[in-house]
């Protein structure tokens, strides 16, 4: 343990804390910029300097470990006037139009002046006058905003290890962009998002459909229908001061009818058809050996688009089963819709999903128009429907808990663990148990394949045969689990794999690119929690007991892997050169 | 007849005074006088002697000559080489004798030869060192020398290493920082030019101390020579058995390889230049952990500058207690300066440190070349400050150039006289500071921008004097609050000449005057009607057609239209302009 002094005051710390966390023993909060608590720091602003007692030199807290016998100032006059000249000459390379800013009021920027009570710029202003990237669907960047944290550098080539984008230039020039200058749609970008969630300004933002939804919610010609994804239950009650983790599904569905919505459901109802579709495919394919394994997951979108690109020999694995997100659009429009004599043509269907991704995947192939019309208009973020909420100045945290519309709305337990790292492959074993063998599984949690380490593997018995699975979240954990596949292959030796699941964000969509800002691995894990504790609850917790899936097949698609089954619910993916 | 050599000097900066041509003349009078078996004549690097023309030394008399011209071939032939007398009227005479241990054998041995440099004692510090010392001994010799980084930190040699040696790592690395960009700066090119092998045997000595097996050389690559030349010296001593495995037959193995430095100076900064190495963009990480705990790809890494590492071979040859013998009390050993700028004798001198800058420039550098006042000497590059007339007497040495505001850095030395503004220097400093940072944090990035802005304004006569506490609040900014050395000190222009020359800054603002008629847009321009040949060429060269006249009544400045550019000045051939 290190033992040191901050303003005088004694702390006992283990080997390793930097100043910063020490200091939070003497309550004492650095202010900071470039820092973010889910990323190791980069030391980029300058901000949170602080002084060792009697001499000169200042260290910034974030990442300097503090060490025995340190005698550390966290404020003196010098200290204060530096900060602040550090952020004034900040805001003099920052737009500073915060009015029409998307994080106006969530800007760490933002909340630093107000806090130095930044009055007057004192500073000439420079702006580099870099035009906006708007080439994908699913963010907007505008390098002018941009303060050089480099948190989104780091999120992007460190953990995700994607590499889209870096660094450009040097000096005052050097700005964030893909590789080449290149435009980020025509980058190695799987549009994740995390850079968006993490950055601190409106430099990465994504692209706000909300204005269009309203158009729609107002147009009394079209029936607007909203799905939920599974974890913005858990989340977007962050937003209104909640706790992580908190369920607030019972008043999502209420403000949602509330904002206009004709029809409210639960993607995590089409999560449940996901698995009948996807746990009958993984049998088809481990006891009838009808397809290669593994059997890959591919409800995650950034996912999808990763494996095109940077893996293309992994396309045969991956299953042919849409997202949760697509077969509740395609649900909606054609069975809802038959269902209840409504004009497909006049249904609009918005999704409320924890991601940026998910906005692109609505048109990814011509399969996203199964129902004859664009089966999910529009996809929204946590964030963004969030925002809309507080537009009509609901009072969120106090509504009253309703139900979903039931044909498309109730889930099991099994839906609803989609939404973090290890659901969807939890809830595949369980279909996939009582498929195989008829019974019933004894115990359903798979502690195995929860929780936040990065790679996470289970063997389990069905029916006298081991399954081995693996489950990796956050893409920069993908190569080792694909490597040891392409080994064995390579040795013509059998997958050590049966089953693998990815999400492409750390934590699964818990920490999706979509979600309420500030994220870390506590809050990912107390999001996961809501949404086991969500499981436990359930009257059901088998996808394939869902009475309302079991009505679905039986009146119109017949039986898992149907003719047509396959015909709506399953796309196919295609070998892209990466980049 | 007995042997004898001629060393001819022919570096980078020497090629302009046309060696090469003065190489085969010299040749072809010595086959005419039947001498070529007789005499070997040798193009050696840098010889310390600048401005000087044609510069060669006799072996064995000895005898330097300067600026010599081809018709002073046959007398030195006749007399020297003939006779081994002097010609008198050639001799080079130094005001100053520097001290030169660096620099010893820079212009004294063929750099392509490492026979040569073999028989100048090289490489016998490495045989004493893996024959009868251990690696601790060898630290503590170093140690107890009380060398010091001479690339500008300033740390000290023998501490760096023991840290590395007892940082656990699988692998160790050995760098030598030849990354050399201070703007004037070329001590470390001229002794990677004229004696790579002193560099090499200092990396194996450290290689051998900290227990490394493999060295890099990280080599700006603007330096074509200098590559060439350490690539040259690097092979002859991997043939001998000085590099590779087993080197002199001992368990010590190490083998350097070069990397090359693609321009940017921050790459000099220890941590930006191994992200260099690894191919990753040349910026700094923030330090604890150091390199030598954690340094190239994760493992303990030992970066010492060119120069520090030329001292290594001559401190374990000599005895450390000969080394702390030079010097002052905090600072042991000769500094290599590159002294440029107005003084009459520009070059590289090396001398003990503790010698005052008067000697220095007056002494050495023979004073100003124009014959006006000295104004100031800069010292430290970008990352230095100026130091003005009342500090000439000033012993060098780490820690007094400090107190005035300077640093050593890694030996730049620029003098300056009162034609040289004081707001124009700190300008030209920060905007090398703006070209070169590497744009990772704000203070730097955005700090060094506002300055540059500033002092544009104020040499352009939009100055405030509010313009001053900004300055200086920006430039403290950086100094506490940026991440790596470069911008820590890019200020230390700005605040060294606010600190000594604030005077100057405030008749840029009040008066709109530049006093050292440099600024420009301060200036008025005037024609002197007595001096005014009426020839016309400054109203053919005025860009704005400011200068109106004709060649029978003289011609005038309009001072409305006049854009303050100087054309007039430049062109006039008979001081017939004058600047106000």
């Amino acid at each position: 343990m290190i033992q040191a002094t901050i303003n005088q005051k004694p702390v006992t710390v283990p080997e390793g804390t930097s100043i910063l966390q020490a200091a939070r023993q003497v309550q004492v909060k650095i202010p900071t910029l470039c820092h973010h608590p889910d990323l190791p720091p980069t030391a980029a602003c300058g901000i949170c300097i602080v002084r060792i007692e009697g001499t000169k030199k200042m260290l910034r807290a974030c990442c300097t470990p503090i060490e025995n016998g340190m005698k550390i100032i966290t404020h003196d006059p010098e200290i204060v006037e530096v900060r602040r000249t550090v952020l004034e000459l900040i805001l003099s390379n920052h737009p500073n139009d915060c009015l029409k800013c998307g994080r106006n009021q969530s800007c760490e920027l933002q909340n630093l002046a107000a806090d130095f009570g930044i009055r007057e710029e004192l500073f000439t202003k420079f702006i580099g006058g870099i035009p906006k990237d708007d080439s994908t669907n699913a963010f907007v960047i505008e390098p002018d905003k941009c303060i050089h944290c480099g948190r989104c550098i780091e999120i992007c080539q460190e953990i995700q290890g994607v590499w889209a984008l870096s660094f450009l230039g040097r000096g005052f020039n050097s700005r964030f962009a893909p590789a080449a200058g290149q435009k980020v749609g025509d980058s190695p970008c799987v549009v994740c998002g995390q850079c968006a969630s993490h950055c601190p300004t409106g430099a990465i933002f994504e692209k706000d459909d909300t204005l269009k939804v309203w158009q729609e919610l107002q147009n009394p010609d079209t029936f607007c229908v909203v799905q939920i994804a599974p974890v913005v239950r858990v989340a977007i009650g962050e937003a209104f001061g909640m706790p992580p983790g908190t369920n607030a599904t019972g008043k999502l569905y209420t403000v949602l009818r509330r904002l206009g919505f004709n029809a409210v459901f639960d993607t995590s109802f089409a999560a449940d058809v996901t698995i009948n579709e996807e746990a009958t495919e993984f049998v088809e394919r481990f006891v009838n050996g009808k397809g290669p394994l593994p059997l890959i997951t591919s409800c995650c979108p950034s996912w999808v688009i990763y494996l095109e690109k940077q893996v293309p020999d992994m396309v045969d694995y991956f299953s042919s089963c849409k997202s949760p997100q697509q077969i509740s659009g395609l649900l909606t429009k054609t069975y809802y819709a038959e269902k209840m004599g409504i004009d497909p043509s006049k249904i609009v269907v918005v999704s409320i999903m924890p991601c940026t991704s998910k906005k692109t995947e609505l048109t990814r192939t011509e399969e996203m128009f199964a129902s004859g019309y664009q089966d999910v208009d529009y996809s929204l973020t946590t964030r963004e429907l969030a925002r809309m909420i507080k537009q009509t100045g609901k009072d969120f945290v106090n509504l009253p808990d309703s139900e979903p519309d039931h044909m498309l709305g109730d889930y099991t337990g099994a839906g609803v663990i989609f939404g973090t790292t290890g659901g969807v492959m939890e809830a595949a074993l369980r279909s996939a148990y009582s498929f195989i063998t008829g019974e019933k599984l004894g115990a359903l949690e798979f502690e195995d394949i929860r929780g936040l380490k990065g790679v996470k593997e289970l063997s389990v018995e069905i029916a006298g045969r081991r399954v081995n699975v693996a489950v990796a979240h956050g893409l920069g954990n993908v190569m080792s689990v694909l490597n040891r596949v392409r080994e064995a292959r390579a040795k013509g030796e059998p997958s050590p794999y049966d089953f693998i699941e990815v999400m492409a964000c750390p934590g699964g969509c818990a920490g999706g690119g979509g979600q309420p800002y500030g994220v870390t691995d506590d809050i990912r894990a107390k999001r996961a929690q809501g949404l086991y504790q969500d499981d436990r609850d359930k009257q059901f917790r088998l996808s394939h007991e869902n009475p309302y899936v079991q009505k679905l097949y039986a009146e119109f698609l017949g039986e898992p892997l149907s003719h047509k089954a396959h015909e709506l619910l399953h796309t196919h993916y295609v070998k892209r050169m990466p980049g | 007849m007995s042997e004898k050599t001629v060393l001819l000097q022919d570096t980078t900066a020497g090629s302009t005074t046309g060696t090469s041509d003065f190489f085969g003349v010299f040749k072809a009078a010595l086959r005419e006088s039947d001498l070529a078996d007789n005499v070997r004549l040798v193009r050696v690097a840098d010889m310390g002697v600048y401005n000087q023309g044609v510069v060669m030394t006799i072996l064995p008399e000895n005898i330097t000559y300067a600026n010599v011209e081809a018709h002073d071939i046959k007398r030195i032939i006749g007399v020297t080489l003939k006779h081994g007398n002097p010609v008198k009227d050639l001799l080079y005479q130094p005001k100053f004798r520097q001290m030169r241990l660096v620099l010893k054998n820079c212009g004294r041995l063929d750099p392509g030869s490492i026979d040569d440099y073999i028989a100048a004692d090289g490489y016998r510090a490495l045989l004493k060192a893996v024959e009868q010392k251990t690696p601790d001994e060898v630290i503590a010799e170093l140690k107890a020398s009380g060398l010091r980084g001479r690339g500008g930190g300033g740390y000290s040699t023998g501490l760096k290493w023991q840290f590395t040696r007892e940082a656990a790592g699988e692998l160790k690395y050995v760098i030598c920082n030849a990354d050399e960009g201070d703007p004037g700066a070329y001590m470390d090119r001229s002794v990677l030019e004229g004696n790579p092998h002193s560099v090499i045997e200092g990396m194996l000595l450290a290689g051998y101390a900290i227990g490394s097996s493999q060295g890099f050389f990280y080599i700006r690559a603007e330096y074509p020579l200098a590559i060439e030349r350490v690539q040259k010296a690097l092979d002859q001593a991997r043939e001998r058995g000085l590099l590779g495995n087993h080197i002199l037959g001992s368990d010590f193995s190490m083998d350097i390889e070069i990397r090359l430095g693609a321009g940017a100076f921050v790459c000099g900064e220890e941590t930006a230049l191994i992200a260099s190495i690894e191919g990753k963009r040349g910026t700094p990480v923030p330090r604890p952990p150091y390199p030598s705990v954690r340094g190239l790809w994760g493992m303990p890494t030992c970066i010492n500058n060119v120069e520090t590492l030329a001292n290594v071979a001559p401190i374990l040859l000599h005895g450390a207690d000969w080394f702390a013998g030079i010097g002052t009390q905090t600072s042991k050993g000769t500094k290599v300066f590159a002294l440029t700028g107005k003084v009459r004798n520009s070059g590289l001198v090396e001398v003990p440190m503790g010698t005052t800058l008067r000697e220095i420039v007056f002494d050495i550098g023979g004073g100003i070349a124009s014959g006006r006042a000295f104004k100031a000497v800069q010292t430290g590059g970008p990352s230095g400050g100026v130091i003005p007339e009342k500090y000439l007497d000033t012993p060098v040495d780490y820690d007094n150039l400090q107190k005035l505001g300077s640093i050593m850095g890694s030996g730049g030395m620029i003098v300056m006289d009162e034609c040289d503004c004081m707001v124009d220097i700190a300008k030209f400093y920060i905007k090398f500071c703006v070209d070169e940072s590497c744009g990772k944090c704000a203070p730097c990035r955005i700090g060094g921008y506002q300055i540059l802005n500033i002092l544009e304004g104020i040499t352009q006569g939009r100055g405030t004097l509010q313009d001053l506490d900004r300055l200086i609040l920006i430039a403290r900014a950086m100094k506490m609050g940026s991440l790596c050395g470069l911008g820590q000190t890019a200020a230390n222009p700005v605040i060294s000449t606010l600190a000594y020359f604030e005077d100057e800054y405030r008749e840029h603002i009040v008066n709109r005057r530049c006093p050292a008629r440099k600024c420009r847009a301060l200036l008025e321009f005037n024609i002197i009607r007595h001096l005014c040949k009426k020839c016309g060429l400054c109203a053919r060269a005025c860009p704005e057609k400011a200068i109106t006249g004709d060649r029978e009544h003289g011609y005038s400045i309009d001072t409305e239209k006049c854009i303050h550019c100087g054309v007039c000045f430049d062109v006039c051939k008979f001081s017939a302009v004058e600047r106000i």
